[in-house]
């Protein structure tokens, strides 16, 4: 037992020491706090400056239809295209829109001229003008009220309640369920990937470099192997635990730092509704929905099945993955082992659309109790709730197979790893198996 | 009582017998040999005292007692096939080594620190690795074998790789750790090594053990009572031929120097009578036979029967 603390000591801090380790650790965070605040302040930044618009509409169908915005302030000129490419482009610096006369039953055509990139809101701005007078247009040739279909039109505002066997409801809402199911089935699948495959790295490290058998000759190879498998494990959880950690830090530092001027992170935030806000009508109120669900989904089940789901499905396929290292003399053969042995991790994540479109079905119930798709499968169905009884038994389950593959892979990984210049095959593993 | 004792050991894989009931038995404090052609059985049979495997059938003794896990910490074992982490830094894995072997931090870094200056390599201690020659990594190899000071060491190949300087530096520390008390196994086909350094030898070939003794008697057995005359006159002696077989003379200025075998049961003060009454004897020794030439002509025979 002593032995394999040391083992996994080294395993540990070799790993932990490392610069991708650090960078990893680091950049994981900033990127992730970024991808959370950036948009908005981004949104916030190129709005600021103001655009002017010169439109030359040959059509004389958009006149005065294009109102001045924040940020957005639109002219007409009458000129040819080309001397008002050489005023307003060039001369002013402002954008150019030019509509020409539409041939016959062709789609308008429309060209925006700019010396620089307009930016997303612009077009979507213009195209949505133009395509509501276009359709008045129609609407009218054809004899119908554009009124009309305004008042005819319906708005449907469908909220799920989970009901819980104690009657408590609570809101939820699926789109935000369904981006918190992939996401974390994604990220179960990224982590046991990414720490099974240095598992099976560093299996072959020590047999190529032939220092396994002067360790095998102080500790069984069995500790060795659990040692490392463990060591690993626990990389992996520090590295999620410091993601977790850090990234709650740079997002206080972004919000502290960037919006220095606008005074609190609190101003931040009523910035951030604000933007919400102005991003149509109901903004606010899918901001607090999203708010509302994030509350409702219970985020110590969610933390806990993650980490025991990661360390299950690691344990299991990363035991596989060391037999394998274990097994195989050149980084060339590792392949035809590899895949057979991943398939059931990437079948679970192929399988996502089905299984969050139906939580509750066959499929995706069996698929949550077997060992080697379970992992994947049943963070994505947590987010929509799933019966206490199939997660306590899909653990089991869980609990089960790994120590099944790491009893086999303890096998082969004893005899493969003092086997030298000999290509194996699943006859000979199988044998080393029963022997 | 030997040290190791080794009874009746027998391991196949499949239908590969790689060892066939193989006995030795290692004396305290001596050098013994394990001799025998590639794929013998001698890897095999030094994992099994190792306990990295698992014998088939038969015993194996350490002090007279069958051996258990935690003996591993009496054991030494440098393998053939050996290396080291090649990321780490030279004295930290020497100190990670040394605690899989039950010593302590502190106690490691003390020794090493002996070691170290010893071979006069200090300046390693902060290197990786992989910035090491073949050479020095086997120098590291060897001291994290020693390091835990175990009562048996098992050397596999223990030169190849180093220079004749530093063959000679390993030879001493090797014969330095039998005198302070180490029994040695030593597995090489460097024949001429082992006549330095073994007591006893025994040697392995097809899984049987086909040879063992002690090194002397070995070659005792194997001699073909030839001798070696250096004697000075004027003419080459005519020895009578149905009792002496010359078997090439060299002459430098009269001083002639004969290999001559002893037939039909003549002794050795036969062939002197003959020639001490018209020469004058320089010298006169027995030809015993080199381990190379019992180890190649027994490996053959063997061959040739089977």
């Amino acid at each position: 037992m002593n032995k394999i603390i040391l083992i996994l000591k080294r395993e540990y801090l070799t790993r932990v020491k490392k610069k991708s380790f650090i960078i990893m650790t680091i950049l994981g965070p900033i990127l992730m706090a970024a991808l959370m605040i950036l948009p908005a302040f981004l949104a916030d930044w190129s709005d600021a400056t103001e655009k002017r618009i010169a439109v030359l509409d040959e059509t004389g169908w958009f006149l005065e239809k294009f109102k001045d915005q924040d940020n957005i302030k639109f002219y007409h000129v009458f000129e040819g295209l080309e001397s008002e490419k050489e005023v307003a482009l060039y001369k002013k610096g402002d954008l150019l829109l030019y509509i020409p006369l539409p041939e016959l039953n062709v789609p308008v055509n429309a060209q925006l001229f700019s010396t620089k990139q307009p930016g997303l809101s612009v077009t979507a701005y213009i195209k949505s003008v133009m395509r509501q007078e276009v359709e008045n247009r129609k609407l009218l040739a054809s004899g119908i009220d554009p009124e009309l279909i305004k008042a005819s039109k319906a708005k449907i505002n469908l909220s799920t309640i989970k009901v819980d066997e104690a009657g408590i409801e609570t809101k939820s809402n699926t789109e935000v369920e369904v981006g918190l199911a992939i996401f974390a089935g994604i990220m179960i699948y990224f982590f046991i990937f990414m720490f099974g495959v240095q598992v099976l790295k560093g299996v072959m490290e020590e047999k190529s470099s032939r220092i396994v058998e002067v360790i095998i000759s102080s500790v069984k190879p069995f500790q060795l192997m659990m040692g490392k498998i463990i060591g690993i494990a626990m990389v992996g959880l520090t590295q999620f635990l410091l993601w977790i950690v850090l990234t709650g830090i740079f997002l206080l530092i972004f919000m502290l730092g960037f919006m220095g001027d606008s005074g609190s992170a609190l101003e931040m935030m009523g910035q951030q509704n604000q933007l919400m806000q102005q991003a149509g009508e109901g903004g606010i109120d899918k901001f607090m929905l999203v708010a509302e669900v994030l509350n409702s989904t219970n985020f110590t089940v969610m933390i806990f099945s993650f980490i025991f789901y990661f360390l299950g499905g690691y344990l299991l396929y990363s035991s596989l993955f060391a037999a394998i290292g274990g097994a195989v003399d050149q980084d060339a053969d590792t392949q035809q082992f590899m895949m057979p042995v991943s398939i059931p991790l990437i079948f679970s994540v192929a399988m996502s659309g089905v299984i969050i479109n139906q939580p509750d079905s066959a499929l995706s119930v069996w698929l949550s109790m077997i060992p080697f798709t379970s992992p994947v499968t049943m963070m994505m169905r947590i987010p929509f709730g799933v019966p206490v009884w199939q997660l306590w038994l899909s653990m089991a389950l869980l609990i089960l197979g790994f120590i099944t593959t790491t009893w086999i892979a303890g096998k082969i990984y004893k005899t493969g790893i003092l086997m030298y210049g000999k290509k194996v095959g699943y006859q000979e593993i199988w044998k080393w198996i029963r022997g | 009582m030997p040290t190791l004792q080794t009874i009746n050991v027998s391991k196949s894989y499949g239908k590969f017998k790689a060892l066939d009931k193989v006995s030795i038995e290692v004396e305290k404090q001596s050098v013994f040999g394990l001799l025998g052609p590639n794929g013998a059985g001698k890897t095999t049979l030094i994992r099994i005292i190792n306990m990295i495997s698992v014998m088939d059938e038969g015993r194996v003794l350490l002090d007279g007692q069958a051996i258990k896990q935690s003996d591993i910490h009496n054991i030494g074992y440098l393998p053939e096939e050996r290396g080291l982490y090649k990321k780490m830094k030279v004295g930290e894995q020497a100190i990670y080594l040394a605690q899989l072997k039950g010593l302590s931090k502190a106690e490691a870094k003390k020794r090493l620190k002996y070691w170290f200056e010893k071979f006069e390599i200090d300046s390693w201690w902060n290197k990786k690795v992989e910035e090491l020659s073949k050479g020095m990594q086997q120098k590291i190899q060897f001291i994290a074998t020693v390091l835990h000071q175990p009562k048996l060491l098992i050397f596999d190949e223990p030169f190849s790789g180093f220079d004749p300087i530093n063959v000679n530096l390993l030879k001493d520390e090797i014969l330095q750790l039998r005198n302070n008390g180490a029994t040695i196994i030593f597995s090489t086909h460097n024949m001429a090594s082992v006549e330095e350094l073994c007591d006893h030898i025994a040697l392995i070939d097809n899984s049987k053990t086909i040879l063992s003794g002690e090194i002397n008697e070995i070659k005792n057995r194997f001699k073909a009572h030839i001798f070696e005359v250096v004697y000075h006159r004027k003419t080459e002696l005519s020895l009578p031929a149905a009792h002496f077989e010359v078997l090439n003379t060299k002459n430098k200025n009269n001083t002639f120097i004969s290999q001559i075998r002893l037939l039909n049961g003549n002794k050795p003060n036969d062939l002197l009578k003959q020639i001490i009454p018209t020469a004058e004897v320089h010298s006169f020794k027995e030809m015993l036979p080199s381990m190379n030439e019992i180890f190649i002509q027994q490996v053959n025979n063997k061959e040739g029967r089977s």
